[in-house]
């Protein structure tokens, strides 16, 4: 038999697994959106003590704490191989990327395992973001100048 | 409605990044590392604290919000004290967050042994 690319593409689709990228999207979104509500509420339950940057702080900051339990019961991995993005995008799969690594290395030492290990993922977030807000914050002065 | 619209708009965002997840062969680091360069710049755009403002966690709990929080204490201390601003702003802004996900790695660590984490 002989086979043309466009054949061999039609053999390749009809064999690989249906992507289900509406089921995939549900889950992200019930997910994802409930980890926003969760922080939502926890939000809400600091803006009685905190000014408001002070209470969004702090619900990352619980978020990150309960993130980092699950992560370390290994419930967190169980909802994100089902979730995908709805646990990988809120700050809690960020927790997630710190915690996951600092847990699986210790066998490495507490120094080049854990400590290393710990911005595998933090690191070029961390690296990009200060970056970017950096090039933003030149900008922003050069504007003032001009402006 | 504060709730409600937490719930829809961080949804919203999950899925976008799904839809990345999907269609492109982009890792989960490249993702995040994605969308908190993007928080940056939507935030430099005006476009994110009207998100924000409007719906609360929805915003702020997924990453963008995270890049979002670097440009506001860049600009909040570019504003304060000039130039030396961009260096002091975004990472003070965002220390609670990475100074949390830290200490909370080293705790985990402490009590749970070591073990693949797949």
């Amino acid at each position: 038999m002989k086979l043309d690319p466009k054949r061999y593409e039609g053999m390749v689709r009809r064999a690989s697994p249906p992507s289900p990228v509406g089921k995939d999207c549900l889950w992200a979104f019930l997910a994802g959106g409930g980890i926003c509500l969760l922080g939502e509420g926890l939000r809400q339950l600091f803006l009685r003590w905190y000014d408001p940057s002070m209470a969004g702080t702090l619900a990352s900051i619980a978020l990150i704490f309960l993130s980092a339990v699950c992560t370390a019961l290994g419930w967190y991995q169980k909802l994100a191989a089902r979730a995908g993005a709805g646990t990988l995008v809120p700050i809690t799969g960020f927790a997630n990327s710190v915690v996951s690594p600092a847990i699986e290395f210790k066998a490495e030492g507490w120094v080049t395992g854990v400590g290393a290990r710990i911005f595998g993922i933090a690191g070029p977030v961390l690296a990009y973001g200060t970056a970017a807000s950096a090039v933003w914050g030149a900008l922003y002065w050069l504007l003032g100048k001009v402006g | 409605m504060n709730y409600l619209w937490a719930f829809v708009v961080g949804g919203a965002l999950c899925v976008a990044g799904q839809l990345l997840i999907d269609y492109t062969s982009l890792s989960p680091a490249r993702i995040l590392t994605g969308y908190v360069v993007a928080g940056v710049v939507l935030s430099a755009a005006g476009v994110y604290k009207p998100l924000a403002d409007f719906a609360g966690a929805g915003a702020s709990v997924p990453l963008l919000g995270f890049g979002h929080l670097l440009a506001q204490g860049v600009r909040q201390a570019v504003d304060a004290c000039g130039l030396p601003g961009i260096f002091t702003g975004g990472l003070t802004a965002a220390s609670g967050g990475i100074a949390a996900s830290l200490l909370f790695a080293l705790g985990a660590a402490l009590v749970s042994k070591s073990r693949d984490q797949n």
